[in-house]
């Protein structure tokens, strides 16, 4: 085959590598615009927005738009839905192959009318003149253009010009999710499917020595086992349920202590191996030499679960040698790869489908179910059915991925004028890239089970740059002279660790915000006037303004009230968000109220921004005040909602979010911009309500008493 | 290997009558996602601790998770599906909409049950009557404010 040409200069990147424009939208439905991205739903709403710009660009009524069901053999490989970076990459790419197919299109008319293809308009998707339709429409026309590869980059509609993207389309979604009609993997019942269940090993570290003698329940297909994997399929869920209890119960393993103390995660985090990375360095002696007062201090948090509503899902259908996998995956394109090497199939034998799952907040247990699905599918007794794998829901705590716990020592030398002349930052923690094909390693639970398996090397944290890993966020956005920033990345992981909603920005911001109200208590100063002293970026500075004054800061609320400020532009580059908390400390320590402003650029659906903004205050408030993964020298032990307690209704605060307008600036994801700024808000509205100050997450009651009687 | 009784049970679910088997493994939830094909009851945790598989079961939210099926023998069980009437939404449906009170959804047709069970018993209640009846179901989203906007909008539309 020759190469395919090189993509025209100018194009979105994701464009530029999918350039075909039929791979992007198709009009083979009368009537209909269909969508299709490699980014996908899993309740951030990014399907909505997607189809909106799409829509915008096409001139079209959104109720024309469907998204396609994004998959391995059609979609345009869009790597990994994360990062909060699905409309920067997909929209950019589906808002230029629109412009470009609807100009396709009104020069196919032109020709046909002998008209000027500048005097011609699209209303609705039909072509019009200015004397009215023409009849000719995408439809008609049959998407000229679709075949070729996208040219030369045209202009976009203005967003001046905007009626579809820009406002509140309510989300397509929703409907379905309030009827209950089957919409989820968990939902889909495919003609002749079995169901299978995995028996994970008592401990992290442990093998299988015998299965032991099981009375197994009518209906068992089979037990697959191949190593210390240990499965079973049956006809039904209940049996295959029943059967893994069972085998659970007779099977006998040779279990070891692996796990740290989780009372000291601070000797843990400090003392294992670990490889040593300057990720910034910005040296001005002079001002360093200017610090007349030096603070240092540490801050830290604990392993955290994604605790998604659903348990972990997969089906998989193996069929003479072609797979079908089915799954709730951020990234099908990465999973298939690493399916096909874990298990040693061609990559163009395998199809990975993916259907939406229970909100996903990083790298959770999904891509895992869909090995465990091959694995048990693949059994000849199976005879090419499909067969579904549901974890149970100790297995999701236990065995998913987690966040990883990390410390973060700083240290700051006020100048005699109260500013902040120098900042060290050294951040302790496991990777957070343990998504699978990381470093070129498949990274599925499985695989390590399996008598063929591999241990799990410890997870990745990317380049040594403030935007990724354990250290996003680790270099503070304020203006200092002096500043160095070191991680400290375990070279061990007895604890899996991968990406979790905003990576170690949560910790990072909590800090640096922890610690940015201690210098302004320091330097005397107000805490919101002290952040602006030291922030020129007026983006920056009117998030801050506004949330102070969303929170008519700096009025009290009373004696055992307290209000506290945080901020960050997450990644240093993309959205920006403060956050004021109130925090009321009586005979408990209650979250009150929040108050956001963000500013996240140019803006698609303002009530999708809204909506993720809130539920990221609210997952970070879960997080801050109560979350905690527990375990003992062997094997997690925070398996339920009981043992590993998230916020509930009525623990939640008010929330009230505001959208800074910025229509100039570039879009950017608003799905993890709160986690940061809402913990440090928390912190500092908690310190200011009981008049000290607690560094180690989650702040919870005993934490807090410890503290005031040691203050 | 053992053999399931062969016994049946019968089961009444949003109005009809079903008979199902009375295996002593089969949930309520497994009868109504598998047997039913019921899919707005939710699997969350089998244990009753997250409110995803809520059904009303005699008028009273319930988890259907940790229930044997054969013990719903007799009762009137009414699932997220039970509630339209035709085409048009019960009106907490029809105000989760309005309110976009949703990220991923799959808490939501619990919420939906656990709303029309405090509406029957207060019809306007106030905002912390709304989260204390709220308190049995779990969402990780973060989609608390809006649901009980939602349920007190609907309380609302109830009422006029």
């Amino acid at each position: 085959m020759p190469p395919p040409p090189a993509p025209e200069p100018g194009l979105p990147g994701d464009l530029a590598a999918t350039p075909v424009l039929g791979r992007w939208l198709d009009f083979g439905v009368d009537g209909v615009v269909t969508i299709a991205t490699g980014k996908v739903e899993y309740g951030q709403g990014v399907w909505t927005a997607l189809a909106q710009i799409a829509a915008e660009e096409l001139d079209v009524r959104l109720a024309r738009v469907r998204v396609a069901p994004v998959s391995t053999a059609t979609s345009p490989d869009e790597g990994t839905t994360s990062g909060s970076k699905s409309i920067e990459d997909s929209g950019a790419a589906l808002r230029q192959a629109c412009a470009q197919a609807r100009r396709a299109v009104l020069a196919a008319a032109a020709g046909r009318l002998g008209a000027d293809p500048a005097a011609l308009g699209m209303r609705d998707g039909e072509v019009v003149t200015s004397s009215g339709g023409t009849g000719l429409s995408y439809w008609s026309l049959g998407g000229p253009g679709l075949r070729d590869a996208a040219g030369p980059p045209v202009a976009a509609k203005p967003c001046a010009q905007w009626s579809v993207a820009g406002r509140s389309a309510p989300r397509i979604d929703i409907p379905d999710k309030v009827t209950g009609r089957p919409r989820f993997l968990h939902d889909l019942l495919l003609p002749g499917m079995l169901f299978g269940r995995v028996v994970r090993p008592p401990a992290v570290a442990a093998e299988l020595q015998a299965v032991g003698q099981a009375d197994l329940p009518a209906g068992v297909i089979d037990v697959v086992t191949d190593g210390s994997f240990l499965g079973v399929v049956a006809e039904t869920d209940a049996a295959a349920r029943a059967a893994a209890r069972r085998l659970g119960h007779a099977a006998r393993w040779k279990v070891r202590d692996s796990l740290p103390d989780e009372n000291d995660l601070r000797s843990f985090l400090l003392g294992e191996p670990a490889e040593i990375s300057v990720i910034a360095r910005r040296r001005d002696p002079a001002a360093a030499a200017r610090a007349a007062r030096t603070l240092t201090a540490e801050f830290s948090r604990p392993f955290l679960a994604h605790a998604s509503m659903a348990p972990s899902c997969a089906i998989a259908q193996v069929q003479d040698a072609a797979v079908t996998v089915w799954t709730h995956s951020q990234g099908i394109f990465a999973l298939r790869r690493a399916l096909a090497a874990g298990l040693d199939i061609e990559p163009r034998r395998l199809v990975v489908r993916h259907a939406e799952g229970a909100g996903a907040y990083g790298h959770n247990g999904a891509d895992d179910a869909a090995l465990d699905a091959v694995l048990l599918a693949r059994a000849p007794a199976c005879r090419g059915r499909p067969v579904r794998v549901m974890w149970s829901r100790e297995d999701e705590m236990a065995w998913a991925p987690l966040g990883s716990a990390m410390l973060a020592r700083l240290s700051a030398g006020l100048g005699p004028d109260g500013r902040i002349q120098s900042w060290r930052q050294d951040v302790w923690s496991n990777g957070f890239l343990g998504r699978p094909g990381t470093g070129g390693e498949p990274r599925l639970l499985a695989l390590a089970h399996l008598a063929s398996g591999q241990p799990m090397s410890a997870a990745p944290d990317g380049p040594p740059v403030p935007i990724i890993g354990s250290v996003r966020n680790s270099l503070p956005g304020y203006d200092i002279p002096d500043v160095e920033v070191t991680r400290h990345r375990l070279l061990t992981m007895p604890i899996r660790t991968s990406s979790l909603r905003s990576l170690g920005a949560f910790l990072n911001v909590f800090a640096i915000e922890s610690f940015m109200d201690e210098l302004a208590a320091e330097a005397g100063a107000d805490p919101v006037a002290f952040r602006l002293a030291h922030l020129a970026d007026p983006r920056a500075r009117r998030v801050i303004e506004q949330a102070a004054q969303m929170a008519e800061w700096p009025v009290q609320r009373g004696q055992d009230a307290g209000l506290g400020i945080g901020y960050a532009r997450y990644k240093g580059t993309s959205g920006y968000c403060a956050a004021v908390a109130e925090v009321e400390a009586g005979t408990e320590v209650r979250l009150r109220r929040l108050w956001l402003a963000v500013d996240v650029g140019r803006v698609i659906n303002p009530d999708g921004v809204i909506n993720q903004a809130e539920g990221g205050a609210v997952q970070s408030a879960s997080w801050a005040l109560r979350e905690r993964v527990r375990f003992d020298r062997a094997a997690i032990t925070s398996v339920s909602w009981d043992s590993y307690p998230i916020l509930r209704f009525t623990e939640v605060p008010d929330v009230t979010v505001r959208v800074v307008a910025a229509p100039g600036e570039q879009e950017s994801g608003a799905g993890e911009v709160a986690q940061g700024p809402v913990a440090g808000a928390i912190g500092n509205a908690v310190a200011a309500a009981v008049g000290v100050r607690v560094r180690d997450l989650p702040l919870t009651r005993d934490r807090i008493i410890r503290a005031i009687e040691a203050g | 290997m053992t053999e399931p009784a062969d016994l049946t049970v019968r089961l009444t679910v949003n109005g009809r009558v079903h008979e199902v088997r009375a295996d002593p493994e089969l949930t309520l939830l497994d009868v109504l996602r598998g047997e039913l094909g019921l899919a707005g009851p939710r699997f969350g945790c089998g244990a009753g601790l997250c409110g995803a598989c809520f059904v009303l079961l005699d008028g009273q939210p319930r988890p259907a998770c940790d229930l044997p099926a054969a013990a719903a023998a007799g009762r009137d069980v009414v699932t997220v599906e039970g509630l339209a009437a035709g085409d048009d939404l019960h009106p907490v449906q029809q105000a989760f909409i309005d309110e976009q009170a949703a990220q991923c959804g799959y808490c939501t047709t619990g919420l939906v049950i656990s709303a029309v069970a405090l509406l029957r018993a207060c019809p306007a209640p106030t905002s912390e009557q709304v989260r204390e009846a709220l308190e049995p179901n779990l969402c990780r989203c973060g989609s608390h404010g809006r649901v009980v906007r939602a349920v007190l909008k609907a309380a609302a539309a109830e009422r006029d």
